[in-house]
């Protein structure tokens, strides 16, 4: 277990590695660099003056170079400053995070307690009314365009309704607790949604492979009610893929974020990075960039361990 | 003589049968003939437009977010532009570039999936740990980043990186980049166990070369599961071409995609959704349709796989 974990570790590094020098070098083919900002920002440069501006900040270094000075400088706590919000990074990332892990927090545990009911329902009865209907709801959220059902809710709910607001963070002068819950309803729903839709199928398919199983015939002969096969036996040996599946998940849903929050103008981490790229906002790019990475490595890892925790018959070598 | 009589008829009732199969599964079907009808009304496009009498850049500042009417049979846009004919070029667009992506992945896919597979050890251990890798991936902030490169910096001249068919190109590219995994997996799988028949192993022993066995023995026996992947994967990269081109990365107006037509529809929300409506609809259907034919011809094809 510890070996395995060890070298996981290991590959994940060496991707965040060769993620870092990609990202960085991508960054760099971004329309407009600082200089350019700033020549256009003040019309006295001149050519001489941007040559020297870019020797003094080491952009006229190759690439390599260029990234093992930032790589240096980030290793050593400086992740450098935030144009835009005119702020070093972490402290324009920190609260950002927070609205992020807030949202994806609630949206999260809202879809795991729908859909493992709603799944396992299914299962019970396979090719039933339900089942059909559970079954294209599953697929009809698979294929719904994220941005456009964050659309629809806000005509329906905000336009429409006026239940609740279109987007933002919390009313300006207003804040609180139950100001900001209501400006996160509607993002939560869109999440929440898009993810019963993802999850619900996972939990019919591997509830169905259990029930499968000889153990299951075995416990029903032996006078267990459907109810007990279901949730005492089933459920739980499904729970091993589910749980696996849902840690997996955790790390697309961060860039899945990114749609919501900018549809509904919530400023999380998704709309964070997508401001900062077309903003050429560099540092707070790339930053945001790799933080998304190192998520989704660690949600990959976390799934790994899940599944080694929970199924004792599974070894980690 | 004979022998090649019954493996034509072998292979005639094989089809048959796998028809069969696909024409049980009502939702594949169904999806099969909206698709088609959708290829065939945005392949007409331009016919619609001279029937209409609306050109697609008229921009008409008088007739702004107009309801149904003969001469708009689904009104107009926020700057007079008639939905319909918008709605069937974009067509164009979004289908041509999730399937023409999709090709592509699917050719990226099988190469490094049969080369994984039929030379195993060292090379299969470094492309599936690569493959690993790109799935692992957080896809959709990098896709914007790709889609936000600035081509001249790649050494490309002005005039290609600032042609307005590029951002059709490069949408396809970059979402050819990430698409190959699934395929590449399954043709992995495939090669494997084909590897280990006796037709491959004697095709092997008569002394074909690797690249010959790999073509003529390996691929062909591996197609169902590359259209099955392929199929599947259209509707993903459909999606991700509508979200890049809806946050104004994508396909560049005045060229209509179905992405990029609602990034206008959010500000006129409230004074015409049929504007969102619209659009949003043909990505969902489009994308469901899709889904439901790969699932249907993985029915046909692999009857053995259980789709549960």
């Amino acid at each position: 277990m510890s070996a395995f974990l060890i070298r996981r570790l290991i590959q994940s590094l060496a991707v965040i590695a060769i993620m870092s020098f990609l990202v960085y070098a991508l960054i760099g083919l971004m329309p407009g660099d600082p200089i350019d900002i700033m020549i256009a920002s003040d019309p006295k440069l001149t050519p001489d003056d941007a040559a020297r501006l870019r020797a003094l900040y080491g952009l006229d270094l190759p690439i390599g170079e260029r990234y093992w000075n930032w790589l240096t400088a980030a290793l050593g706590g400086d992740l450098g400053f935030s144009r835009t919000h005119s702020r070093p990074v972490l402290q324009v990332m920190g609260p950002h995070l927070e609205r992020t892990l807030l949202l994806m927090g609630i949206s999260f545990v809202l879809s795991a307690a729908i859909a493992i009911p709603l799944g396992v329902w299914a299962a019970a009865r396979p090719y039933s009314l339900h089942d059909y209907a559970i079954n294209l709801f599953s697929f009809a959220g698979r294929s719904a365009p994220p941005f456009w059902l964050a659309l629809i809710l806000i005509f329906v709910f905000a336009v429409w309704l006026g239940w609740f607001p279109a987007g933002g963070l919390e009313t300006i002068g207003k804040g609180g607790f139950w100001d900001r819950l209501q400006y996160l309803v509607l993002p939560v729903l869109s999440l929440t949604l898009l993810n019963v839709a993802g999850f619900t199928r996972f939990v019919r398919a591997e509830t169905m492979a259990v029930m499968r199983q000889d153990f299951i015939r075995t416990a029903r002969a032996k006078g267990v009610s459907e109810r007990g096969v279901l949730t005492g036996h089933a459920l739980r040996n499904a729970m091993i893929p589910i749980v696996t599946i849902i840690a997996l998940d955790f790390g697309t849903l961060f860039s899945g974020a990114l749609i919501t929050e900018t549809v509904f103008a919530y400023p999380g981490m998704g709309k964070m990075i997508y401001d900062s790229i077309l903003a050429n906002d560099f540092n707070l790019a790339l930053v945001g960039l790799l933080f998304a990475t190192f998520v989704t490595l660690a949600a990959n890892i976390g799934a790994d361990v899940a599944y080694a925790v929970l199924d004792p018959r599974i070894a980690l070598t | 003589m004979s022998a090649a009589a019954i493996s034509v008829t072998g292979r005639h009732e094989l089809r048959l049968r796998v028809l069969r199969r696909f024409l049980r599964h009502r939702l594949a079907v169904a999806s099969a003939v909206i698709l088609a009808v959708l290829i065939l009304a945005s392949v007409f496009a331009p016919a619609v437009e001279r029937l209409l009498g609306a050109d697609i850049r008229d921009v008409d500042l008088s007739a702004i977010l107009q309801g149904p009417s003969p001469a708009h049979p689904l009104g107009t846009d926020e700057l007079g532009r008639d939905l319909l004919v918008r709605l069937l070029y974009g067509g164009r667009i979004s289908l041509l570039v999730g399937l023409v992506a999709a090709v592509f992945s699917a050719i990226i896919g099988a190469a490094i999936g049969i080369v994984a597979g039929y030379f195993g050890g060292r090379l299969d251990d470094l492309l599936m740990r690569f493959t690993d890798g790109v799935i692992a991936l957080p896809i959709l902030p990098l896709l914007i980043v790709l889609a936000a490169v600035d081509l001249t910096k790649l050494g490309l001249p002005a005039s290609v990186a600032n042609s307005s068919d590029i951002s059709l190109y490069r949408i396809i590219v970059i979402t050819a980049l990430f698409g190959w995994t699934g395929v590449a997996r399954l043709v992995r799988g495939a090669t494997l166990s084909l590897k280990e028949r006796e037709f491959v192993r004697a095709a092997i022993a008569m002394g074909a070369s690797p690249w010959r066995v790999m073509r003529i023995h390996i691929l062909p026996n591996a197609i169902s599961p590359i259209v099955v992947a392929t199929t599947l994967s259209v509707g993903g990269i459909i999606l991700f071409e509508s979200v890049l081109s809806f946050l104004g990365l994508g396909i560049q107006p005045p060229i209509p995609s179905w992405g990029n037509m609602l990034t206008g529809a959010q500000e006129q929300l409230s004074s015409a959704p049929q504007l969102m409506i619209w659009p949003g609809l043909m990505i969902f259907v489009t994308v469901i349709a899709f889904n439901f034919l790969g699932d249907g011809l993985q029915d046909a094809l692999d009857p053995r796989a259980l789709s549960d």
